[in-house]
């Protein structure tokens, strides 16, 4: 079995990661300082909202599955801010720093959590089922693997109304696995779609290495060669770097209608789900490294402090900030109220929702 | 007699399994080194080696096929999938391939391969994690189905399953893992197609499967304190094959059915027991056959409603009352 490619290298979890090499390019060059503040603020806020969920989670009030997002921060943040009018997103369970990133407001992420009729879906979706479509946020996704065909009908909607936009499907290191995932790399090819299918690897399928789950010649991203397809590798602890690269690829799909895949490094502190204890498949001198050497909002609050973007003030009023409207959400979430049964079986038919005289179905539809 | 978890019972059946047959195998996602996903086979790794029990990537269709075509070579699978849930990405080689090759080679080859996992509601995971699909596998001949409500049934419908020569799919139930009951040491089966009464009883027939089972005879114990009827628990174990004898014979003896499970109504597996009651217990009937399944809608996030979405004790309670009226 190939050996996994190791963007982070062991030896560079020993050391502070150095200034980005990748502040220059032309696409970061242009970020205004509010820009670049705004961007920073952003996955603080990601940070700082998966944390407070943590404590709700504890406190008894969140069930069910909750995957954080910490540590991969720089993905959702780098490849979103980059997006226009026309380009769509969707992704997997892990589905909260997207959420943020789109514009989705703490209060209802998080009374979705709780499972509140005030959270995005209305308390029906849950943490892996977030969905925000006039975000051009198609979800959060709880089968791994089946947002790719959807992302790449996505594409396709765009292209066939004649757009300038494109999609970004992001799937884990285990999801590059699933028949679907390949089914779409090979339509996407085919069709020329407009398409950029993300594989966030944070080295880790649940309590699997990668090197454990995956055969490939040298790096996930890599297999888009046996269609064709164009690809990179990313270090996704630098969001600049993340910036560049996947503005590469959104080029490529809006100029060429072409489809890229990127495989973007990247690290999970925690456990894969709040259910996992996280003792047994990988070493916590590991998980130290990372979070020490490695942190994209730490590197990139260091980025902008060396810029004269932040001040120690400016940055810690960004945090407290953050920290307080996750304090809201926790408050908010906890009096909103629940569904009621009726709604149990509202939003199952659109046409049960929208009943008019034109309608084009009869019959009994909900059994008892 | 052991007490031990239903959890534990479905591991002694496996281990027992694999001590007594080289060609079985424990196959699927975190079996192995995590020591799978809910804990079911803690420690066969270590005891039976990498051979025996193997962990796969994430890709259903893959190693659930890969399985089905080992079987066919001889080779007893018994393959997890870590939710029933899943196994809708893998459908074409649980239904078509597992389920018609026996058929379409005319009797040439058989699949002795076992599939297992949770497949149930109830755990405040969703839509996409919570499904039961017994009665939409039941429904294609070739395949068997069994869902049990205790350790004890847990082991001897694991042991038969995985001795059978057709491809038996067993749903287990992740809120019944940790359920405690009394559990033989020495080696039993429970037969495929064998229906339990699980509490008698002379004014009604409930008749359910899986964790249905647990919250009908909490209801029968309401039943019986607070009303004085007297309530029949048949747990059906096995979905196919079907056990209609034991449904019949109770129906015959208390003349009411209520029907109970945590399917969707709309062709559930109280569908048809439905239909075979009306078909061959007619005259014996005092009322009509009742009903009691999940509110038919996808599984709601919400852990209060979906409380209130899956059967539960006052639920069917409330529709036996309505039967015995
Ligand atoms: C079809 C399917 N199989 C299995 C699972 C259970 N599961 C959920 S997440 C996961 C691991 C996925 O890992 P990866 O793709 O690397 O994403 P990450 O969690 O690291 O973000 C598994 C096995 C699932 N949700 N869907
Ligand atoms: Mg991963």
């Amino acid at each position: 079995m190939a050996k996994p490619a190791v963007l982070t290298h062991p030896e560079s979890l020993k050391k502070p990661a150095g200034p980005s090499e990748f502040a220059k390019h032309p696409v970061n060059a242009a970020l205004s300082k509010a820009e670049k503040v705004a961007l920073y603020t952003k996955m603080a806020r990601i940070r700082h909202f998966e944390q407070r969920c943590i404590r709700t989670y504890q406190q008894g009030k969140i069930g069910g599955f909750l995957h954080l997002y910490v540590g991969q921060e720089a993905v959702a943040a780098g490849t979103i801010s980059l997006l226009g009018k026309h380009d769509h997103i969707i992704t997997g369970y892990r589905d909260h720093g997207h959420g943020l990133m789109v514009g989705m407001s703490m209060n209802e992420c998080m009374a979705e959590l709780t499972g509140k009729v005030t959270g995005c879906s209305q308390g029906k979706g849950g943490s892996m089922h977030y969905f925000a479509p006039d975000k051009n946020y198609w979800g959060g996704h709880g089968i791994v693997g089946g947002q790719a065909p959807l992302g790449t009908g996505l594409a396709y909607a765009v292209k066939y109304k004649g757009l300038k936009g494109c999609c970004l499907a992001y799937m884990g290191d285990g999801a590059v696995n699933q028949g679907a995932v390949h089914e779409a790399y090979n339509l996407a090819a085919l069709w020329d779609l407009p398409m950029i299918f993300v594989i966030e690897n944070n080295g880790y399928s649940m309590g699997t290495s990668q090197e454990r789950s995956t055969a490939h010649p040298g790096c996930l991203a890599k297999r888009a060669e046996g269609y064709g397809m164009a690809w990179d590798v990313i270090n996704g602890h630098d969001v600049y770097e993340v910036r560049a690269k996947t503005d590469a690829a959104v080029k490529r799909a809006h100029e060429e209608s072409k489809p890229t895949v990127l495989e973007i490094f990247t690290y999970r502190y925690f456990g894969h789900s709040m259910a996992d204890p996280d003792k047994t498949y990988r070493d916590k001198e590991e998980i130290k490294g990372y979070r020490e050497n490695k942190d994209p909002v730490l590197l990139f609050e260091n980025e902008l402090l060396d810029e004269g973007v932040l001040t120690p003030a400016t940055r810690d009023a960004i945090n407290e900030a953050a920290m307080a409207e996750a304090d809201v959400a926790a408050v908010f979430a906890e009096e909103s109220p629940d569904p009621t049964v009726a709604d149990i079986t509202k939003h199952i038919y659109w046409e049960e929702d929208n009943r008019g005289p034109n309608s084009t179905s009869r019959g009994t539809i909900i059994f008892e | 007699m052991a007490v031990i978890t239903y959890r534990e019972a479905l591991r002694a059946a496996m281990r027992e399994e694999l001590q007594r047959d080289e060609n079985v195998v424990v196959m699927g996602e975190e079996v192995a080194q995590f020591n799978g996903a809910y804990k079911v086979t803690e420690g066969l790794l270590k005891e039976f080696g990498p051979k025996r029990v193997v962990d796969t990537p994430i890709s259903e269709a893959g190693f659930i096929g890969l399985g089905i075509g080992a079987s066919m070579l001889g080779i007893r699978p018994v393959m997890e999938l870590m939710f029933w849930s899943f196994s809708y990405v893998a459908f074409d080689q649980i239904v078509n391939n597992a389920g018609n090759i026996r058929y379409m080679s005319g009797g040439l080859i058989n699949c002795p391969i076992v599939i297992r996992g949770p497949g149930n509601g109830g755990t405040n995971v969703g839509a996409t994690h919570s499904h039961t699909p017994e009665a939409i596998l039941a429904s294609h001949p070739g395949i068997k189905v069994v869902c049990p409500a205790t350790p004890y049934d847990a082991k001897g419908l694991m042991k038969a399953a995985i001795r059978d020569n057709d491809p038996v799919y067993v749903m287990e139930n992740t809120i019944l893992y940790n359920d405690k009951g009394e559990v033989p040491e020495e080696d039993y089966i429970v037969p495929l197609g064998v229906a339990d009464v699980k509490r008698v009883g002379t004014d009604l027939t409930i008749v359910a499967h899986g964790r249905a089972v647990i919250t009908s005879l909490k209801a029968a114990e309401i039943l019986e304190k607070e009303h004085g009827v007297s309530v029949e628990v048949v747990d059906l174990r096995s979905i196919r094959p079907l056990d209609e004898e034991t449904i019949l014979a109770s129906v015959r003896k208390t003349h009411r059915a209520l029907l109970v499970e945590e399917n969707k109504p709309f062709c559930g597996v109280d569908a048809q027991v439905a239909y075979i009651i009306q078909a061959k217990a007619f005259d014996d009937l005092d009322a009509p056959i009742g009903r009691v399944s999940s509110i038919d809608a996808p599984q709601i996030y919400c852990k209060r409603m979906e409380d209130e979405q899956l059967p539960h004790a006052a639920r069917v309670v409330a529709a036996a009352l309505k039967v015995l009226a």
